[in-house]
């Protein structure tokens, strides 16, 4: 049995605008998605912003009821059985909110822990372990409003873990932490899935979903593009080459001259502090270097390299659907 | 046994935190101050000594409506702000069981509001604290606490829904404080101002604690006030039941 099951799973928001005359305007944040989670699995899903990640989340978690399609934890109904799903899932998610700020963060996971029936024997027990996992052993007395953004998001994964749940959801669980944090909590996240816990990320961090996830599902607009392991997704890019140019402040129409050029199947952009790095895809052994070059025109340009496709090229290759 | 720890839990849970915000200083105990100096006058300029003790309960009553009013609102408002809503609806209890309690906390942080103004009026205006039915006394502010609290969860349960509810609350804080007679005697009302009053379950909790303390039979008000209040606790299950599922169809339980 699949320990997460979404089927044509769907859900849109309505928007209201206008005093007089109201316009309402429905938005599409999930078109109809199907995957499957199997037990033990760490299943990522993988999207950018506005992807319907975060929707999708709210109801497996059953905090937003689906506008149509079904959704199973452990067989079962998300809608139906909103309590027994509950019960057994943990759910941490990103950001520095999410706490009762003005209490300590002893005071945080021993109310949750009575909210999710936690005996008081076991959570003496229980709340100082967790406190161990996440590194904030010595500092559980201090209000949580003056810990830092990652102190925060480890309380979160320490909550979410008190009633031991087969299946825990982090919704994009290491944003905005600092690289060793990040690291930290990668490591967490790797030993609940050691420890036989069925765990579904969201992430948009490529790295993040290569090195953790058994499988990854790759999410945009509301519709999952592609699913597969990461090895099976880097080959969907497996036959072309990445050329990577530095430019120092590309010209209006140059990107648009490069992506009309001859045996481009992809170009992106990403904004360094004063660089712009370009990421063109095409063709395994297709020379392209000089002609990119020339739509570039007078732009100083850096270091210029070609190199394998990563997973990170497979998924702007699918989310761009080049 | 489950259903009762985590009511009391989360009751003592929300006074704590409460408590650690420091506009709960003006608002349970700087207020009804305000309020007690400003009855004392009035009443004095009325020159009817006998009534200074019901002054100075009065304006603690007001206090206490107020405490629970802001307080029930107010609590929700807060978690949502800090991200704490979601997943207080994502635990296994139904929300009632994490509502009621929270409300209940407020109403009882308004007995902050009582005490302070009876002790306010005794140490400045020299009012004698003498009450006639000093047990019946007691049982009644609890009872009280208790109605306040029920019409608090009936209330707060729109804040679930509506993201700008506080505009209820700032609607409600008066006209309560009249039709239940908190500030002045229901017999200078209209007739069909009555009518409102006595379905209110705090009417008869402060009609109780004016008969503990003045003198009078405070068993009727105790009783209907605990009736109003089982009723209103069936009533704000139901609401916060709709209101719930409606807010997870609406996705109006986050911030944005």
């Amino acid at each position: 049995m699949a320990a997460i099951e979404a089927e044509k799973l769907r859900r849109t928001y309505r928007q209201t605008s206008g005093f007089v005359r109201r316009r309402t305007k429905t938005i599409e944040a999930v078109r109809g998605i199907d995957f499957e989670v199997n037990e033990g699995e760490l299943f990522g899903l993988l999207g950018p912003n506005g992807a319907g990640k975060t929707t999708t989340i709210k109801m497996l978690v059953t905090l937003l009821i689906p506008t149509s399609g079904a959704a199973r934890v452990l067989g079962h109904d998300v809608v139906h059985s909103a309590r027994t799903v509950r019960r057994n899932i943990g759910y941490v998610f990103g950001g520095d909110r999410g706490a009762y700020e003005r209490l300590s963060g002893l005071d945080n996971l021993r109310y949750f822990s009575e909210l999710y029936g936690v005996p008081p024997k076991v959570q003496k027990r229980r709340i100082p372990e967790l406190l161990e996992l996440v590194g904030l052993m010595g500092r559980e007395k201090e209000r949580v409003e003056g810990y830092s953004r990652g102190m925060k998001q480890r309380l979160h994964i320490a909550r979410g873990l008190l009633h031991d749940p087969p299946v825990v959801v982090l919704d994009e669980p290491t944003i905005g932490l600092d690289p060793v944090g990040a690291r930290e909590l990668r490591n967490t996240i790797a030993e609940l899935a050691q420890a036989g816990k069925t765990v579904l990320l969201t992430t948009h961090y490529m790295y993040e979903a290569d090195a953790l996830c058994d499988r990854i599902a790759v999410i945009a607009e509301g519709e999952i593009v592609a699913e597969g392991t990461p090895t099976a997704l880097k080959s969907v890019v497996a036959d072309r080459t990445v050329v990577e140019i530095e430019a120092y402040g590309l010209p209006a129409g140059a990107l648009e001259r490069v992506r009309a050029s001859p045996g481009v199947t992809s170009v992106s952009v990403e904004e360094r502090e004063h660089v712009q790095l370009l990421l063109v895809q095409a063709p395994k052994g297709l020379e392209l270097t000089q002609q990119l070059l020339g739509c570039l025109g007078d732009v100083r340009v850096g270091r210029v390299a070609a190199r394998e496709p990563t997973l990170e090229d497979a998924y702007v290759s699918l989310v761009t659907g080049s | 046994m489950h259903v009762a720890r985590l009511i009391a839990i989360t009751w003592w849970f929300q006074l704590k935190q409460s408590t650690k915000a420091g506009i709960f200083v003006f608002t349970a105990i700087i207020e009804p101050l305000i309020f007690a100096t400003l009855a004392y006058y009035l009443f004095k300029a009325g020159k009817q000594p006998g009534t200074l003790l019901y002054a100075a309960l009065s304006a603690g009553l007001m206090g206490i409506w107020s405490a629970t009013l802001f307080g029930a609102g107010g609590a929700i408002n807060y978690q949502r702000w800090q991200g704490v809503l979601e997943p207080l609806i994502a635990a296994p209890p139904p929300y009632l069981l994490v509502l009621f309690p929270q409300t209940l906390a407020a109403s009882t942080i308004g007995v902050y509001s009582l005490t302070s103004t009876l002790l306010w009026g005794r140490a400045v205006f020299g009012i004698p604290l003498h009450f006639v039915h000093p047990v019946a006394f007691l049982l009644a502010v609890a009872v009280t606490i208790v109605a306040l609290g029920v019409l608090g969860l009936v209330l707060g349960s729109s804040f679930i829904l509506y993201r700008e509810a506080n505009a209820l609350s700032n609607m409600l804080e008066f006209p309560v404080w009249i039709v239940t007679g908190a500030i002045v005697p229901l017999s200078l009302l209209p007739g069909w101002v009555h009518y409102l009053s006595w379905g209110l379950a705090p009417t008869w909790g402060y009609r109780a604690i004016r008969a503990g303390a003045l003198g009078g039979n405070p068993w009727p008000g105790i009783g209907w006030a605990l009736a109003l209040a089982a009723v209103y606790l069936l009533i704000g299950e139901a609401i916060l039941r709709v209101f719930e599922r409606r807010a997870r169809e609406k996705a109006t339980l986050s911030l944005v």
